[in-house]
């Protein structure tokens, strides 16, 4: 078996704010094989978007990578020196935000956008920008390209945007592109669209896909295996179905129950009592435990281990039973 | 586009009237105008005389309607004091005065922003913190202090820069500018110096201002992540997000500038409009007042139209028809 | 509640040093402003106590009267330091009420027009635009020149040249809060309208009017000092600080320059320090600007 394309191991990123140390990422360990669509999964402030921008050594003042691991290819990627990172973002991996509206310059037509991401990684030839474009461009579905290339970010609907920004991260051919929550600021009708047509692009190209998201259903539909992360720490991890089918961490079990689509019109949906700790404080112990049914005194003063490979495991005391 | 256009241009209209017609009704409704021209001792007379040379008897609204009449014609009236056409009287002075202007403006201009950009680039670098303290200092002090503290430090102690006046002018396109002679380059320099300061001030605070947010918006960390580097995100997309609150600025503080013109011709004897307009209002030389704020309105609407349609032009958002 | 506020606002500022110590620097120059009449060596407005050989003599100067001209006298042979500390309360009394009055009115306009709304909202916040596209300086001198010297003619002139940066800010603001939901729930009581507007409207507006008119008191003082510079303003008798360096002016060039310079540095230490005192409260009122 070789070596995983991106090993991550024991990743810590804090900000250091005036209310106090933020722990976003908390000893995260995981890994991505090359063609593998991982899911990371997780609510708002579990740490997930940190945890892609770290990858890429994205975090700014008052954050920082305090400790950990990220071997991308061979190469170590935490305290790398600000130019290898550089050749490795956009070239080797990049990575596509929320929001197109915000990513993308308003006052930049589309091919100057393009031929500043397409310059960043010289040895390039000028007339190959303008074919390479309009090949990307074709790829993610945006119809007239040629022409589309002049217009404004402004011109374009939401859902092709979107697109613009990942025929961006296609330009250079990446390894792995990093999504965070792609569709969340789309129609949902687009979303679906723009799911699929990412599933099929990565196949098509070999590419690795992380894919950042809060919503179980879609990464379930999309990924092959999944992440899920609770206040800055990963609680379980595995291939899709085993996870779906049978998950071990309470936590896991909360968020497939609570999907609304599996119950009838007017039943009460069921909720995980109570809210995920600010990243400032902590519990002692496991972070869910004042959540769990399950909790005991011993859940509650240490932080329970990971029980697993890299790939596929879980962090908990009093995992639920799985059929053999 | 065009509706736009119109628009502004109807809308500027409507405001030079009325513009002109508060500035007609305050020059001329308060105080006795026939004072500044008699001696106290003219027998009634000459006062008769004078009153009707200068149509002073006449109903207000009849004074107001030639006003306009005449203004409508290019005449803008006698100046009291100087006995000549007012618009003679302003056009010999403007050269000077926008010379001033255009200098301090732009030096506020090329040497503010680069720095203010530094110092949101790196807000927190002593450099950066040194900028911002020289920034509060321009900001606060009025210009005319700054005017004296140059003079005494460049013109009495060092006598390096001479201490007013305009200097050797030589003429370009038939008027007389000052900034092509090496004389009259020594003459400007204080001046439009003291002139830019407060402006040097406010483009170094906004540059930065906007040099952070940007610098915290999600467009950066795009950029950043396609492996862009630090000096092409801050040509390409610093420089061009932040130029379109600039020129706004810059266009309004224009006039600002022009205003505070005043003050810097007062202390360095710079024969330029604003000094004109200082002695008329001293004098109640009242067509030169008038006029004066005339041609400032119009002048300021026009300005503000400009940057208007700056606006659209940097902006294409705007520019959806 | 507003207790808690305070204290919190208060132990932020602190942090602040350069701050704190502009504070202190304020209070003390209002200080002295206020006990002028009883720390001054001498009374400058009262031209009897004034010997005119004593004029233009430079600092350290023992006068005809017995007492020493710390900072020199000037060309009227007033004691500079008199006619420094009188100057200050003069500049001060200036720039303070041409703010309060452009406050008072500023507020009442921009909150009101944005409570009644329709027509008059239209109009008024025109209105208001339009004077926002004039340099201050020049409103202020224009009506300083029709309505003559005199500190009331001042203080309006001032005040008409600043009231509508007021009008704009609290007009923006209640805009804003005019449509939350708490107005509509309190529009639904018996609560007059007035009520309304006072109880819960403006103190909610209060914030951006608290930055706005930190710079507004600054430059209000040192519009007035450029004025009475101009010639326009306040009569030569009773000099502010701008008037002072008015005088001496001519006297720069000669090499007597304290007459100029003591009260241009007493005039630039209070604006520099209001400056830097609202630049706090700015920043802690606005947090999203910090970083």
């Amino acid at each position: 078996m070789s070596e995983p394309l991106l090993s991550v191991a024991g990743l810590k990123t804090i900000f250091n704010t005036r209310n106090g140390l933020l722990h976003a990422v908390d000893d995260v360990t995981f890994s991505l094989d090359r063609g593998e669509i991982l899911g990371l999964v997780g609510e708002s402030g579990s740490g997930k978007s940190v945890t892609g921008f770290s990858l890429l050594g994205l975090i700014e003042q008052p954050g920082e990578i305090a400790g950990g691991s990220i071997r991308f290819d061979g190469q170590e990627l935490v305290g790398a020196s600000i130019n290898t990172l550089r050749s490795i973002r956009g070239k080797r991996i990049a990575m596509i935000f929320q929001d197109p509206a915000m990513t993308l310059n308003p006052v930049l037509t589309i091919r100057q956008q393009m031929k500043l991401s397409f310059d960043a990684h010289a040895g390039q030839q000028q007339s190959d920008f303008t074919k390479r474009a309009i090949e990307v461009l074709t790829k993610v579905g945006i119809p007239d390209p040629a022409a589309r290339l002049d217009a404004y970010p402004h011109q374009f609907s939401g859902g092709m945007r979107q697109r613009v920004a990942i025929a961006i991260a296609l330009l250079h051919s990446p390894d792995i592109i990093i999504a965070d929550e792609p569709t969340t600021a789309l129609d949902v009708s687009i979303q679906a669209q723009i799911l699929a047509e990412m599933r099929s692009l990565a196949q098509e190209t070999g590419t690795a896909l992380i894919w950042i998201s809060h919503d179980l259903a879609t990464i379930a539909a999309l990924a092959h295996r999944i992440a899920v992360m609770y206040a800055g720490r990963i609680v379980e991890q595995g291939t899709t179905s085993a996870l779906i089918r049978a998950p071990r961490h309470p936590y896991t079990q909360g968020l497939l129950n609570s999907r609304p689509d599996r119950f009838p019109p007017k039943a009460k949906l069921p909720q995980i009592r109570g809210a995920m700790p600010s990243l400032s404080n902590l519990p002692q112990g496991c972070a869910f435990a004042p959540r769990c049914q399950f909790a005991s005194d011993l859940c509650r003063s240490k932080i329970p281990p990971w029980s697993g490979t890299p790939q596929d495991g879980f962090a908990c005391y009093h995992p639920l039973e799985r059929a053999p | 586009m065009a509706a736009f256009i119109v628009q502004r241009i109807v809308q500027g209209i409507v405001v030079m009237a009325a513009m002109s017609l508060l500035v007609f009704l305050g020059v001329y409704a308060i105080g006795n105008p026939i004072d500044v021209l008699l001696a106290p001792d003219a027998t009634q007379e000459i006062r008769a005389q004078t009153i009707a040379r200068y149509g002073l008897d006449r109903p207000l609204y009849e004074q107001y309607g030639q006003f306009v009449w005449r203004v409508l014609h290019g005449d803008l009236g006698r100046s009291f004091v100087f006995n000549m056409p007012v618009t003679t009287l302003i056009f010999q002075r403007l050269p000077a005065t926008l010379e001033l202007t255009l200098a301090a403006v732009l030096g506020a201009t090329l040497i503010g922003v680069p720095l203010g950009i530094y110092a949101g680039y790196r807000p927190q670098s002593r450099t950066a913190r040194w900028i911002m303290g020289i920034s509060v200092i321009g900001f606060s002090v009025p210009t005319f202090w700054i005017g004296l503290v140059l003079i005494l430090t460049f013109a009495v102690t060092l006598g390096w820069l001479p201490a007013g006046g305009r200097g050797e002018t030589a003429s370009l396109f038939g008027i007389q500018w000052s900034f092509l002679t090496g004389n009259g380059l020594k003459h400007l320099l204080l001046p439009a110096l003291n002139l830019s300061l407060f402006k040097l001030a406010l483009m170094i605070r906004l540059a930065r201002a906007g040099t952070r947010e940007i610098m915290l918006t999600d467009t950066v960390r795009f950029a950043r992540a396609t492996g862009q580097s630090e000096a092409t995100i801050i040509r390409h997309h610093v420089l061009r997000l932040i130029s379109i609150p600039l020129v706004t600025v810059f266009g309004l503080e224009l006039g600002s500038t022009l205003a505070f013109a005043v003050v810097t011709e007062t202390i360095f004897s710079w024969p330029g409009v604003g000094k004109l307009i200082i002695d008329s209002i001293q004098s109640l030389d009242r067509p030169v007042m008038v006029a004066y704020l005339v041609l400032v309105s119009l002048l300021f609407i026009a300005i503000n139209f400009l940057v208007d349609l700056c606006y659209v032009a940097l902006d294409p958002r705007m520019q959806k028809s | 509640m507003a207790q808690g506020h305070l204290r919190r606002f208060w132990d932020e500022f602190a942090e602040n040093r350069i701050a704190v110590a502009a504070l202190v620097v304020v209070l003390t120059l209002v200080a002295l402003a206020l006990l002028a009449p009883l720390i001054a060596p001498q009374n400058p407005y009262d031209l009897s106590s004034l010997v005119l050989s004593d004029s233009r003599r430079p600092p350290g100067f023992v006068g005809s009267k017995g007492f020493t001209h710390w900072l020199g006298t000037d060309a009227q042979g007033r004691d500079l330091l008199s006619a420094i500390l009188y100057g200050l309360k003069i500049s001060l009394q200036i720039g303070l009420s041409a703010g309060a009055i452009a406050f008072s009115v500023g507020v009442s306009l921009g909150a009101g027009a944005a409570f009644i709304g329709g027509r008059f909202e239209a109009i008024a916040m025109r209105i208001v635009d339009l004077q926002l596209s004039f340099p201050a300086i020049l409103l202020a001198l224009v009506i300083s020149a029709l309505t003559g010297q005199g500190k009331l003619q001042l203080i309006v002139a001032l005040a008409a040249a600043q009231y509508a940066y007021f009008a704009r800010t609290a007009h923006g603001a209640a805009v804003a809060e005019r449509s939350k939901e708490y107005v509509e729930a309190a529009r639904s009581t018996p609560l007059s309208s007035l009520r309304v507007l006072f109880r819960h409207i403006l103190p909610n507006c209060l914030p951006p009017l608290i930055v706005v008119a930190t710079v507004q008191v600054a430059n209000a003082i040192a519009l007035e000092a450029t004025l009475s510079f101009l010639g326009l303003g306040l009569p030569p008798t009773e000099p502010s600080l701008g008037a002072l360096i008015a005088n001496g002016f001519q006297y720069m060039l000669s090499g007597r320059y304290w007459i100029s310079i003591f009260p241009g540095i007493a005039l630039i230490i209070l604006i520099i320090a209001v400056n830097i005192v609202g630049d706090q409260i700015r920043d802690q009122i606005n947090p999203g600007l910090r970083r």
